[in-house]
């Protein structure tokens, strides 16, 4: 431990405003991502040490206001409330001042220290926009910095400001803040004299600021209030409704409404003193960008080129590298194999670790790319455009464009997917989001299709495979819409979003951003999926007592013995091909004693248990038995029915041939493919839905996938059944 | 009383008034969409819906059915 003095830094402001661009100034690569207690929010958080000081930078959600209406806003403001940062720093936004100061002046509000961080003057200024800081510095008595996020500009500054402030005594400035009309500021000092004579001096927050929420009808402030005044508090409620009631019948308006607008007052007066605005209209790049990219004819096509490109890049590219992890673990296997004597141990580490881990461990160069993807729309902000094009479609569906986002994701990994139904703001469109984004077939669930698809449609299984994505697509609209008629009904949220500059994305932000999501993807790994491949693996490998119908270690030794008389009698050009002959047959008793063994297992037992079920699909009890592995991670189904099905893992289509051998129809894998495609998403994915939304949609999110996935699947067999395909 | 919605593309215009209920007319107030403020109907997008507005220098997308909303005084022709 250093004896260094520690200070926490909060960064605020608007989204789009720069402000992550600011936080990975400071930070640099030593961030920490993790979720703020209790929601979803990511929250980041950095540590770092300059000027003699151990700084703790926390990135507060981007918002517009600090009103209860998002989790993102009551995050933001309870940080700051509750948490008491030393410093502030406020991020304006150069070419939007009206509006970050519309923000800054509620942080004034709350009692805490604030700083300017005048971000992406240079911007403004090339369009023509001057802001002059000293001035805005003087009128609302804070210190201002001007920064370059991406750029490096005014970081040391900043952080010296920021060290200053905090350790200045003086008092927060009580004078240059938003006064507003007379009738409101006479509710305010009536309320406010009413509440300290009724709350005995154990009220949490600034009185001002807190009379300002009563009146404004806020209602995690109200609860508060009602929490730690005890029975005074509702007195205290009561008086602010009175007065709300008197300010509403005074103004013809709500209150919070009329503050709002009078809050934009006193920010118009001080944007007319400091900002001189452009004199002519700039070339607008952005503009232009736009009008090519959302235009009414180009626009989906574009989009859908983008899409396809970003997919084509994902599976293609991210080939290469699969190749080599997958004969990277298969090395270090051969390398234990070698080395370890037979036990189960070395079972164990082979079989079910190696064989599980690694199996997932190929989609990480899959899953890297496509974040990389997704990180450089989100950063260059077509993410946005994205979202506008398709909230038509979306929101016929009953879901919401920016459920959009998610269900891309989606078709990568299902985990991170559900995780970004954050930035929905209504808590209805994001349950529904989260709800149906597993049915966009995530990347793991490729290697299923491609076995199946590959052996049972030879040619056509491109078709068959995008037919699937496709049911997949269907079936979410289709939820989506019985969801939102029934179990969340109501109008989703107002789509007003904010559709900011194009950007030149940044290398490193882009790093930041990929990898975050990756190290997400690489703790599934480790964690759930290891737990669940040794789960998969002792069920298979247990009991280990089996009643073999034959005695297979006799049959070996008399295979050895026989093949010996005649390698031994065999001239020299013979005798190779004998011994070739020789471990062939020894392979054959093996993948027999093989299958025996794993009928007996306790896997083979709860299969044949499952049969019943998973009969009327077509599939047998091996099938029965994959689809539930693929519970713990849907890529363990392919490796499951490798060994149930006691193929060799060194041919490619030797499983294909192996299930054709088993009496699978065509007919059946496309059941199987369409169950796969539906039923439960992997444990990692079901642990994200609960975060997200709680048990009680969790429970509801696995019975109706899993119920819809059976049906569909038997649906598809029996129909098929009925009209003769096969 | 003309609304947002009523707007061509490209044509600008003064908020009237803003409507809707709680969260929505202050969602809209706090993006700077307030009564007096000048607006320009920046495009539809490709399906008609949403459509895109321009306040300040921001742009901002909202649907059909919330510029409904928001009353305008058009500004030329």
């Amino acid at each position: 431990m250093s004896s260094a003095k520690h200070l926490t830094i909060a960064l605020a402001g608007n989204p789009n405003s720069g402000k992550t661009t600011i936080f990975n100034a400071i930070t640099g690569t030593r961030q920490k991502v993790g979720n703020w207690p209790g929601v979803t929010v990511e929250k980041k958080e950095g540590h770092v040490q300059r000027f003699g000081y151990e700084l703790t930078i926390i990135d507060l959600p981007g918002t517009y206001s600090l009103t209860p209406f998002s989790i993102e806003e009551i995050v933001a403001r309870d940080f700051v409330l509750d948490a008491r940062p030393d410093v502030v720093i406020d991020i304006i936004d150069a070419s939007n001042l009206e509006r970050s100061l519309y923000l800054a002046t509620q942080l004034r509000e709350i009692d805490c220290k604030v700083l300017f961080a005048l971000n992406m003057a240079d911007l403004a200024r090339s369009n023509g926009i001057r802001i002059d800081a000293a001035k805005l510095s003087e009128l609302l008595d804070l210190p201002v910095v001007f920064t370059v996020g991406n750029r490096q500009e005014g970081i040391d500054e900043l952080l010296q400001k920021a060290i200053d402030l905090a350790e200045s005594g003086a008092p927060v400035p009580q004078k240059r803040r938003v006064r507003y009309s007379q009738d409101i500021e006479a509710a305010i000092a009536s309320l406010r004299a009413f509440m300290e004579s009724n709350a005995d001096g154990s009220l949490p927050y600034n009185p001002r600021w807190t009379v300002i929420k009563l009146l404004e009808d806020d209602r995690i402030v109200r609860q508060r209030i009602l929490a730690a005044t005890g029975e005074n508090g509702p007195k205290i409620i009561g008086e602010a409704d009175r007065l709300r009631r008197q300010l509403a019948d005074r103004y013809d308006d709500a209150p919070e409404i009329v503050m709002t607008d009078e809050r934009y007052g006193f920010i118009a007066g001080i944007v007319r003193e400091v900002l001189t605005p452009a004199r002519r209209q700039r070339v607008d790049m952005s503009r232009a960008i736009d009008k090519v990219l959302t235009d009414r004819f180009l626009g989906f096509p574009i989009f859908v080129f983008f899409i396809w490109a970003m997919f084509q890049l994902t599976f293609s590219l991210g080939a290469y590298p699969m190749d080599w992890i997958g004969a990277g673990f298969e090395a270090v296997g051969g390398l234990i194999q070698h080395w370890m004597p037979e036990s189960l141990l070395r079972d164990l580490l082979v079989d079910g670790v190696l064989a599980g881990v690694g199996s997932v461990a190929v989609f990480l160069p899959n899953i890297l790319i496509l974040f990389f993807c997704i990180s450089l729309f989100e950063d260059t902000g077509y993410m946005a455009r994205a979202a506008f094009l398709m909230d038509r479609i979306m929101h016929l569906v009953g879901l919401h464009g920016k459920s959009f986002i998610p269900m891309l994701m989606g078709f990568g990994c299902n985990v991170p997917a559900v995780m970004a139904a954050r930035t929905l703001e209504s808590e209805k469109d994001r349950i529904l989001t989260v709800l149906v984004t597993p049915f966009m077939s995530c990347s793991a669930r490729l290697p299923v299709y491609l076995v199946l698809a590959g052996t049972f449609f030879a040619q056509r299984a491109g078709t068959v495979i995008f037919g699937i994505y496709l049911l997949g697509i269907v079936m979410a609209m289709l939820s989506g819409r019985l969801f939102r008629k029934t179990l969340l009904p109501g109008a989703d949220a107002p789509f007003v979003m904010e559709l900011p500059p194009y950007r030149m994305p940044m290398f490193k932000s882009l790093m930041i951003h990929m990898w975050d999501r990756a190290r997400m993807f690489i703790q599934k790994m480790g964690g759930v999926i290891l737990v669940g491949a040794v789960i998969v693996w002792v069920l298979s490998s247990f009991p280990r007592q089996v009643d073999y119908r034959q005695d297979y270690g006799a049959l070996r030794e008399a295979a050895v013995t026989r093949w010996q008389e005649q390698i031994a009698a065999a001239d020299s050009v013979r005798r190779p091909v004998l011994e070739m002959e020789l471990s062939r047959e020894l392979a054959e008793l093996r993948r027999q004693q093989r299958t025996e063994q794993i009928a007996q297992s306790y896997m083979g037992r709860i299969g044949k248990t499952l049969e019943p079920l998973v009969a009327p699909m077509g599939i047998d009890w091996r099938g029965g038995v994959a689809l539930l592995s693929g519970v713990v991670a849907k890529e363990i189904v392919v490796s499951t029915m490798g060994v149930l099905y006691a193929a060799e893992a060194d041919s490619e289509d030797a499983l294909g041939r192996a299930l054709r051998a088993a009496g699978m129809t065509p007919l059946a894998g496309l059941a199987m493919m369409a169950f796969v495609l539906l039923y439960v998403p992997c444990l990692a994915t079901v642990a994200a839905v609960r975060r997200e939304t709680g048990n009680r949609w969790m429970v509801f999110s696995v019975v109706y996938s899993t119920g819809l996935a059976w049906l569909v699947a038997v649906a598809i067999y029996q129909g098929g059944r009925l009209l003769e395909l096969s | 009383m003309l609304t947002l919605k009523d707007m061509r593309e490209g044509q600008e215009a003064v908020i009237a008034r803003v409507g809707g209920n709680g969260a929505l007319r202050r969602r809209l107030l706090e993006m700077g969409l307030r009564s007096g403020v000048r607006i320009r109907i920046e495009k539809y997008a490709p399906l008609r819906d949403p459509l895109e507005l321009v306040i300040n220098a921001m742009h901002v997308s909202l649907r059909v059915e919330e510029a409904a909303k928001i009353e305008v005084d058009p500004v030329g022709q």
